[in-house]
């Protein structure tokens, strides 16, 4: 369509085979799967740091590893889990693979932009975990690298960790521009803005969030390396800087970030339940306006991060007050996924026991949330394991758990193969059980008396921290169905056939695994993505 | 199931479902099917038989008293030690029967949805072909909206009677604030930026507000008592009367936080800030910084001693630099 030089893709520039996924290919769904297997890499170095966090906390004692340690294994984990796992798998892999599909296009709007914002990551991941080995010492001031605690640890570990960061929000501002611009260009001819399956309207909404606030981050993050290697004063009270302003200026980036995280989720689940309940989304109309109510709302609930970090009391209340409203715009959302189920025909595979997992795990990380947004609330448990319980239900409970949805239901569009549904329950049921006993006692440890991001704490809690390990252990198990599923079934796994759901969005009316410039021919304009239940008797035939 | 040859994108057609027609069926497709997307008519949601009324009725109750019990009854909080815990706990209960209604409602539709339509085994058919429902959709769009200013407005009640909402004037700092910070001395005097204002300071039964000067460091709280000239690694305090913390990080952010007085605090270097309260419970209490502040900072934990009014005075006289001379 607009590509510039087809030949790219069909000529010899491009390595065919599975060479292709270690190089500059401009191919979308090579850079989508490039971006899932390096974040899913990225995701087994994130776990084993927060399998070293949970064995710190079996007992009471700082006694597993030296506590600078334990602070830079912290703040790794929440960086690789954050920067290179969640954000590049829900937004890159599971975008770049099926935006242009649903859009009907042959490619991104970008192809070069969107395989150098790929190759940014690999290099920024292996700079920021081999900070701990060259540097001397990684970053140790948690994700959030709060001054004055990052001016005053290791500077190089901590610059490090900023030079990554940066690398990182370039390739996320990339992407985001690239989608926006997929979205809206990109679209084939006749098929209008309120036709689009869902996910592209999360991935437009998480792309403008995207492009609004990673430079923010950046531009702060440039500051802080001034304040480490220049001796600026910024943020150092000691020359008048403020530390207050440092935290506006990160959570201005780090509230939408968690958006930047979920709203895909919403996306790819309201893909998948349709598909699986063979029923139409409910409520299409209110979805997309709840998308944009919540990209709005996301950009002005920042400072309910800081309710105790000397916030004058207009400001605690107005950002509680628009916190607990993004409410109602993501309550529609889970009532329509309700509706959608309703008198549905649900296949209980993998993808759906994920799926209904994630609306179990969001709604109760949700709760919690608004309860978080209450100031009076707030200021008990803020900093506690309460928070770390509640943004795991989101971050994982949500988000993960529909990574893990979309790879049983994308897997066979990937590889022309099924998962092993046996293998896909048994993850499912470790990685839930697991889940739960793992967050779910954090939240009584944090209204008790338990700080987060201590490597020792008060006898007293033991038992439950222990309950807590226990769980992230049985996590741990439950990758292992996975790997040995994704490995054993893409040699000798069930032929899929092209659309082995008998889905009705567009990616599934091509081969599986889809040609080179997705269709043989034109793309097929789809109207009506969730047309369930429809012209049963009637096969109805579509302009093309 | 195979996918007919025919929804391959060479013909650039597509025939939804086509190829289910000839698989076999076995339950109610006949009643599904429809030629057309419909919204449910008005009509149609005003015929709901009387019996799934009252069970939806009589299952809604349910939930409601269940969230109300689970609401007062589990209890999930630590002792309650100061004035205004026992109002953070009231804000606590309402929030967790909301929660638990809102839960328990939403698991048991999702749950109850999995088993009775899941799909029956040979039946290939959709489901009903509903895309929407107007009436439906602003009911529950109206009840997160109803429920969550409900709650705002509640949790602002809350705030204001924590003392949240006073206005932390320049004067109330200016008396107390006499850490010779050079940080300090660069700002404002007596700016303070922020905190939790005393809860009824001016109508306090308990006699004149104490002020005490906290400075927390790696690893460490300090308190000064500016009025008896005490300073101490732990904090004492009275029952019944009014203390306000005025406090200052000299190196990283720290917090001040007592879990059994519900309230935490930034400590922030260069920005000083207060925090009142009044204990209402003798006993040793924990106070735990909560904020990232170093490879010690699980470590960095005193206790705060709440007295009876009389053993609080005989602390102060044991401490007190003056004894002797009085």
């Amino acid at each position: 369509m607009t590509l510039a030089n087809p030949s790219d893709f069909n000529g010899s520039l491009q390595p065919q085979g599975w060479l292709r996924y270690f190089s500059f290919s401009l191919d979308h769904k090579v850079i989508g799967l490039q971006y899932l297997v390096c974040g899913f890499l990225f995701y087994l170095v994130g776990g084993a740091l927060a399998g070293a966090i949970r064995t710190e906390l079996v007992t009471p004692l700082s006694d597993f590893m030296p506590r600078d340690t334990y602070n830079e294994v912290l703040t790794l984990h929440g960086t690789v889990m954050i920067f290179l796992w969640i954000v590049p798998v829900v937004n890159g892999a599971f975008g770049n693979y099926l935006i242009p599909f649903y859009v009907g296009a042959r490619d991104m709007a970008f192809p070069r932009l969107n395989a150098v914002a790929f190759w940014l990551i690999p290099p920024a991941g292996i700079l920021l975990i081999s900070s701990y080995f060259i540097a001397g010492a990684a970053a140790q001031s948690g994700w959030t690298a709060y001054p004055p605690l990052s001016l005053t640890t290791p500077a190089a570990g901590q610059v490090v960790w900023i030079l990554s960061v940066l690398l990182l929000g370039g390739s996320s501002i990339f992407g985001g521009i690239n989608f926006i611009a997929t979205v809206l260009k990109l679209r084939r001819p006749g098929l209008k803005l309120m036709q689009l399956p869902m996910y592209c309207w999360a991935m437009l909404g998480t792309s403008i969030l995207v492009v609004l606030s990673t430079p923010v981050l950046a531009g702060t993050l440039i500051l802080l390396s001034f304040d480490i290697i220049a001796h600026t004063g910024f943020f150092n009270p000691a020359l008048g800087g403020n530390v207050v302003v440092y935290q506006h200026l990160f959570w201005f980036y780090s509230h939408p970030a968690v958006y930047i995280m979920v709203l895909p989720a919403f996306g790819l689940v309201s893909e998948i339940l349709p598909v699986h309940a063979r029923k139409p989304l409910f409520g299409y109309t209110t979805m997309v306006y709840s998308i944009m109510a919540i990209v709005f709302l996301g950009l002005i609930v920042w400072a309910h991060h800081m309710f105790t970090s000397g916030t004058p009391p207009w400001m605690r209340l107005f950002f509680t007050i628009a916190t607990s409203f993004i409410a109602v715009p993501t309550g529609i959302k889970f009532f329509n996924w309700l509706a959608t189920l309703w008198g549905g025909k649900i296949a209980l595979n993998s993808a759906m026991l994920f799926s209904c997992a994630f609306i179990v795990n969001f709604v109760f990380g949700g709760i919690t949330g608004v309860a978080l947004a209450q100031v009076p609330f707030d200021i008990h448990v803020h900093d506690t394991y309460f928070v770390v319980g509640h943004f795991h239900y989101i971050v994982y409970g949500g988000t993960v758990f529909v990574i893990f949805g979309s790879l049983y239901h994308w897997y066979p569009k990937f590889t022309g193969r099924l998962l092993n549904e046996d293998l896909g329950r048994l993850h499912f049921l470790l990685t839930f059980i697991g889940f739960n006993l793992c967050f779910a006692p954090q939240h009584w440890l944090g209204l008790n008396g338990m700080p987060r991001r201590v490597a020792e704490y008060d006898p007293t809690f033991t038992t439950l921290n222990q309950v807590s390990s226990v769980g992230a252990l049985l996590m741990a198990i439950s990758t292992i169905p996975l790997l040995i599923n994704v490995v054993v079934t893409a040699i000798n796994g069930k032929p899929a056939g092209d659309n082995p759901w008998n889905a009705l969005t567009p990616e599934w009316l091509t081969s599986s695994p889809p040609p080179v410039e997705n269709w043989i021919g034109e793309a097929p304009l789809v109207t009506e993505p969730y047309g369930y239940g429809q012209h049963q008797d009637q096969p109805q035939e579509v302009k093309a | 199931m195979g996918n007919p040859a025919h929804l391959k994108a060479e013909t650039s057609t597509r025939k939804r479902s086509a190829g289910d027609v000839d698989l076999p069926t076995k339950t109610t497709f006949d009643t599904h099917r429809s030629a057309a997307p419909h919204r449910l008519s008005k009509r149609a949601t005003c015929t709901v038989p009387i019996r799934t009324a009252l069970a939806v009725l009589a299952a809604t109750t349910a939930l409601v008293l269940t969230g109300l019990w689970v609401g007062n009854n589990v209890n999930m909080l630590p002792l309650d030690a100061s004035s205004n815990a026992p109002t953070y706990d009231a804000l606590f209960k309402v929030l967790f029967s909301i929660g638990t209604m809102l839960f328990l409602g939403i698991v048991i539709l999702l749950v109850y949805s999995m088993f009775r339509f899941r799909r029956r085994a040979g039946d290939f058919s959709d489901g009903l072909a509903i895309e929407g429902n107007l009436p439906l959709e602003i009911v529950w769009t109206a009840i997160p909206a109803i429920v969550v200013l409900f709650v705002g407005i509640y949790s602002y009640d809350i705030y204001e009677r924590m003392g949240g909402m006073v206005a932390l004037n320049d004067h109330s700092a200016m008396d107390h604030m006499a850490m010779d910070h050079s940080v300090q001395q660069a700002q404002a005097p007596g700016r303070v930026w922020g905190g939790i204002g005393a809860a009824g300071m001016d109508a306090a039964p308990g006699g004149p507000v104490l002020p005490v000067e906290v400075t927390a460091m790696q690893f460490a709280f300090i308190f000064h008592y500016p009025d008896a000239q005490i300073t101490s690694g732990e904090l004492h305090v009275p029952t019944g009367q009014p203390v306000e913390l005025h406090m200052e990080a000299r190196d990283v952010i720290h917090a001040f936080w007592v879990p059994q007085f519900r309230l935490k605090q930034d400590v922030i270097p260069g920005q000083p800030t207060v925090l009142s309260f009044t204990a209402t419970k003798a006993g040793t209490y924990p106070i735990v910084c909560a904020e990232l502040c170093g490879p010690y900072h699980g470590g960095m934990r005193s206790n705060v001693v709440v007295h009876e009014p009389e053993a609080y005075d005989a602390w102060l006289q044991q401490n007190s630099p003056n004894r002797t001379t009085t």
